[in-house]
């Protein structure tokens, strides 16, 4: 156990050298999907090992689907956003991000179905600038497009639903009226009143009443 | 007497097997190397068998849920009717059993309907396969099926 430690404490050392020259990472998200005419949000932050510096530089490229070229569109530096003043974002690009936080997100107006493709995010803290762009891509639907299976789940789900809940009901009603809470049929001949309907009134519209027989809890009906 | 239910039974273990071979069957349309719906589009290139899940559209999605909810009340339509059997009263009808098949029965038909009216027609090589031809003769067996069990009375 005690070489096991040292082992570990060895190892630890080694990637706290390693560290010191660990290249920036880089994260925005994978695919986005979005409506035409609304707004999106593309996140972009980094991590490094070294605090943020003063001279901490964001850059948006954009490349259209289909296309092998991109345009940049949109660079930080100097403290400074300097946002696509005649690409195709001009007057729809909006900085929204903290650099003094690592954050680098831009916010794009009023999508439109030219805008699908691949937006590419690139940090540099100095001097920590070894590091891979990570890119986001874009999708612009008309609508948005229900997942897989959840139509069919709703649907299966909600016919088992209600066939429990009818047979829940119909042996509820069983159980209730086994119980004499419920008497669903009416008997119009002079015969037994069940317990529950001992009270004077509640046989009046047969005309018949009820007229208790001494020491047990049923009565009987009679003729009015 | 024992000759009927021993029919009947199994007319009914037939339904159960159209209905979930028709279900689970990837072949509702076909056409020359290519095989769609219910749950995959698989095409046969020289390179392999590749496949993909089907369109999430509203309407297949509808097929989908619509024919697993008449395999599972075939099946309990089936449970149902074993457990009459043996506990329903002289004379009386087995109507649980009944109930449930004509409900499967009702399933299939709404949903080989819907295919037929939303499917995809528009290629010309593609046809009908055997999973959609499956479905419509299980809908009419079934709705017998379920009828018969009406009809029958138990008997001793």
């Amino acid at each position: 156990a005690k070489t096991k430690l040292t082992l570990i404490i060895i190892i630890m050392l080694f990637k706290h050298k390693q560290c010191q020259s660990q290249a920036i990472v880089i994260y925005t998200g994978w695919e986005r999907h979005a409506l035409v005419g609304s707004d999106i949000r593309l996140s972009c932050s980094f991590f490094s090992w070294r605090w943020t510096s003063e001279d901490v530089t964001f850059s948006w490229t954009y490349r259209p689907d289909g296309s092998r070229d991109s345009i940049s569109i949109f660079h930080y530096t100097g403290g400074v956003p300097y946002v696509d003043n005649k690409g195709p974002f001009r007057d729809r690009l909006e900085f929204v991000g903290n650099p003094g936080r690592r954050d680098g997100s831009i916010l794009l107006k009023n999508l439109d179905f030219s805008d699908n493709g691949t937006f590419t995010c690139d940090a540099k803290n100095p001097p920590d600038i070894v590091g891979r762009p990570s890119s986001v891509r874009l999708l612009v639907f008309e609508k948005v497009p229900i997942q897989a299976g959840v139509i069919t789940g709703a649907i299966i789900g909600v016919v088992l639903g209600l066939l429990v809940l009818i047979v829940a009901i119909y042996y509820l009603m069983r159980f209730l009226v086994a119980r004499r809470v419920f008497n669903l049929s009416v008997r119009s001949v002079p015969g037994l009143c069940p317990a529950a309907l001992c009270q004077p009134g509640l046989c009046q519209g047969l005309g018949l009443t009820p007229e208790p027989i001494p020491g047990t809890e049923t009565c009987v009906a009679k003729q009015a | 007497m024992l000759l009927i239910l021993l029919g009947v039974l199994i007319l009914h273990l037939i339904i159960l097997v159209l209905l979930f071979v028709s279900t689970a069957a990837n072949a509702w349309t076909v056409g020359g190397s290519s095989s769609t719906d219910l749950w995959y589009n698989c095409l046969t290139t020289n390179g392999g068998y590749h496949c993909r899940p089907a369109s999430n559209e509203d309407w297949i999605q509808a097929v989908q849920a619509l024919m697993v909810l008449s395999v599972l009340f075939c099946f309990f339509s089936l449970i149902a009717f074993v457990y009459q059997l043996f506990r329903l009263v002289k004379g009386g009808r087995f109507f649980f059993t009944a109930i449930f098949q004509i409900l499967a029965s009702l399933f299939v038909m709404c949903g080989a309907i819907i295919y037929t009216v939303m499917g995809p027609q528009g290629d010309s090589s593609a046809s009908y396969g055997y999973a959609y031809v499956l479905a419509w003769v299980a809908f009419p067996l079934c709705l017998i099926s379920g009828l018969i069990y009406i009809v029958l009375r138990k008997r001793e």
